[in-house]
């Protein structure tokens, strides 16, 4: 079907006083487009985990800076882009969360990038002059 | 904007934390905070109600790491109870119950303290 293309975006400051704004934004497209509560749930607290990361690495909590959320959908997938101007994140110095020695180490965070992978089918990072975009898709 | 809510109830020996609303990097440190509250008044045996709670974030998961190892040494744990099965989900997603004892009602917490 053609014309069924949807795109929205939200540019927000980097606190996390607006989490619940983000997830809601990212949550209304989806129900605006009828997807059922399991993917609108997992779609929240992917944008939710994405968001936080860029506040807290990107940006080191300062809330002056802004991040861009998009979101977008066709007949097949649903895409989430947050595009950030801070410091960037190498994925390939990420490592699969242990928990257990995450809680002997006393050790919190680091969870969010392996939640995001696993409710999402696809993620990217990309690096574009100083910006930094991640993409999240889930199939339809 | 108020999303979330969190009480301190006592039942005999034991501490009860109602939860309720949307848990995550914003929210955490209020349940941060009972929790430690809690664990400087030497209460060591924790039930955490979640029946009010509609979503939590790996934020509000790591509070609930960072003082497990502390409660437990001292005697004591961090028991979770009444969650609906969105945020069931995310705690399973991260292997939280194979570590934590994650039961159906707050009575069933209760009891299991008492044994």
């Amino acid at each position: 079907m053609a014309g069924t293309r949807q795109v929205h975006t939200l540019s927000v400051e980097a606190s996390t006083e607006h989490l619940a704004e983000v997830r809601d934004f990212v949550a209304d497209h989806a129900k605006n487009i009828g997807l059922n509560q399991k993917i609108i749930s997992e779609i929240r607290l992917a944008v939710d985990e994405a968001y936080t990361n860029i506040i807290k690495h990107a940006y080191d909590n300062n809330a002056a800076e802004k991040v861009s959320i998009e979101i977008g959908s066709d007949d097949d997938q649903l895409w989430i882009t947050l595009i950030d101007n801070g410091k960037s994140f190498d994925p390939d110095s990420y490592s699969e969360p242990d928990l257990m020695r995450r809680i002997k180490e006393k050790k919190r965070g680091g969870m969010g990038v392996y939640l995001i992978r696993k409710v999402m089918d696809q993620v990217q990072y990309n690096r574009r002059g100083k910006s930094n975009e991640i993409r999240m898709v889930k199939n339809l | 904007m108020k999303n979330f809510s969190i009480a301190t109830r006592q039942n005999q020996n034991v501490s009860i934390l109602d939860i309720s609303g949307e848990l995550d990097a914003h929210t955490a440190s209020q349940l941060e905070n009972a929790l430690k509250s809690l664990i400087d008044n030497e209460n060591y045996s924790i039930v955490v109600n979640c029946s009010g709670l509609d979503y939590i974030a790996s934020a509000g998961l790591g509070v609930f790491m960072a003082y497990i190892e502390d409660v437990r040494s001292l005697g004591g744990d961090i028991k979770l109870t009444d969650m609906n099965d969105r945020v069931y989900n995310v705690f399973d997603l991260l292997g939280f119950p194979t570590l934590y004892d994650i039961l159906d009602s707050e009575q069933e917490a209760l009891q299991s303290f008492n044994n």
